[in-house]
């Protein structure tokens, strides 16, 4: 089957199974340029072997991944690791900035990581910084700053390398309602106003309602919420 | 809650007279508010007018003639319909959702369908009003926030009947 014209990232016939468990069984998954899409599920679904599958992360039984045109499934880990670098940006729940480092200089990193010199790779942070509302946190340190505001420089760190594709895995389920909304505002803001498109895993559906449209995944089978309405 | 809709879905199964459609209705969906006669009557009526029943069969007794009404192709096209269109979201919402369950397990129909259309379309509906929060000022933000809470609360509901579906087809159709 060929990837919807047009979707920047498609998977069809996504399966895949750890020892006795199934964890997709026939995902199928789109998603278009700018575009938000929201995957929901309980947990246990398969929600996050998905996205850890069109991440590139972890590697489907059977199924394909185009990105772009290119398969993922097919490529070397080094070849994936390099579109991870060059592409994508990730948001997660929990634990994702290095404490040593200050704020800014986690928002540099990915772009230090990718032979960006120092001083240009902090201007381009505190520029998206400044855009998620934290840059007058460049200089802590993330054990010096709250819960939500450390999401926000999470945000800004993996949007810095203007990536075509964010997969943002619960990235406010760590947070409370008003800290958590904020969060969502500024992150498909950013990611529209930058055209990158988002893969949002929430089981949220106030957190889903900042999508353009959703998929639910249960027992590792997807199905897209917008045929139905 | 269509009690038309709902008096035609229970004639899925087979032609009944009106009492026995009352007794029905009333053991699945009227817990707390039994039908009365006369609306059991009038219902049907106005769905024979529609041709969505028709008269099977009348018998003669003691009393007042007894009518046995069956279902028509458009009777059960109309509750096919019924049965797919998302309801608004709404208070109270949960009594014409239960039914319609209950009346899709009992017909053989896909229960899970309806629960997924129906989040669909609340989901829409938060879209609606997120949207109108981040474009409005701070009295709209406090009025959609108030709804999308309660379809929030509408949503939990729908995702743990779902995972329940099971034991509710187990508990009908027994």
């Amino acid at each position: 089957m060929t990837a919807p014209p047009g979707s920047l990232l498609a998977a069809h016939g996504l399966r895949k199974t750890y020892g006795p468990t199934t964890a997709l069984d026939g995902a199928e998954f789109s998603i278009h340029p700018g575009e938000v899409v929201a995957v929901m599920g309980p947990s246990g679904s398969g929600k996050s072997t998905l996205l850890h599958c069109l991440a590139g992360i972890v590697t489907p039984d059977s199924g394909s991944i185009t990105y772009d045109g290119r398969e993922l499934t097919t490529m070397s880990d080094a070849e994936r690791s390099a579109l991870r670098r060059s592409e994508f940006g990730f948001v997660f729940q929990f634990g994702q900035l290095v404490p040593e480092l200050t704020c800014v200089e986690n928002v540099a990193l990915p772009l230090r990581l990718n032979g960006t010199a120092r001083k240009e790779a902090e201007r381009a942070a505190l520029a998206w910084m400044e855009r998620l509302e934290v840059d007058d946190l460049a200089r802590k340190r993330p054990g010096e700053v709250s819960g939500g505001q450390g999401q926000r420089v999470a945000v800004a760190r993996a949007l810095v390398t203007n990536p075509r594709l964010l997969f943002a895995d619960e990235p406010t389920g760590a947070l409370d309602s008003l800290n958590g909304e904020r969060v969502m505002e500024l992150l498909t803001d950013a990611a529209r106003s930058a055209n990158a498109a988002v893969v949002l895993v929430t089981h949220e559906a106030r957190v889903a309602a900042y999508s353009d449209r959703e998929i639910v995944v249960r027992d590792g089978k997807s199905r897209d919420m917008e045929r139905l309405v | 809650m269509s009690i038309g809709h709902t008096l035609l879905g229970l004639l899925e199964s087979g032609p009944r007279h009106g009492y026995d459609l009352k007794r029905a209705f009333d053991e699945k969906f009227g817990h707390d508010r039994p039908l009365h006669y006369g609306q059991v009557y009038s219902t049907m009526s106005r769905l024979l007018k529609n041709g969505l029943v028709v008269v099977d069969g009348i018998e003669a007794g003691d009393g007042p003639e007894r009518k046995r009404y069956a279902i028509t192709e458009a009777g059960v096209t109309d509750v096919e319909r019924w049965l797919a269109t998302p309801e608004k979201p709404e208070p109270y919402l949960q009594s014409t959702l239960y039914t319609k369950l209950v009346l899709a397990l009992l017909t053989h129909r896909d229960a899970a369908d309806i629960l997924d259309t129906q989040r669909a379309e609340h989901l829409r509906n938060m879209r609606v009003l997120t949207d109108r929060k981040r474009k409005g000022d701070l009295a709209d933000q406090l009025i959609c926030d108030h709804a999308l809470f309660h379809l929030e609360a509408d949503l939990r509901w729908l995702e743990l009947t779902a995972a329940r579906l099971d034991r509710l087809r187990e508990a009908v159709t027994r």
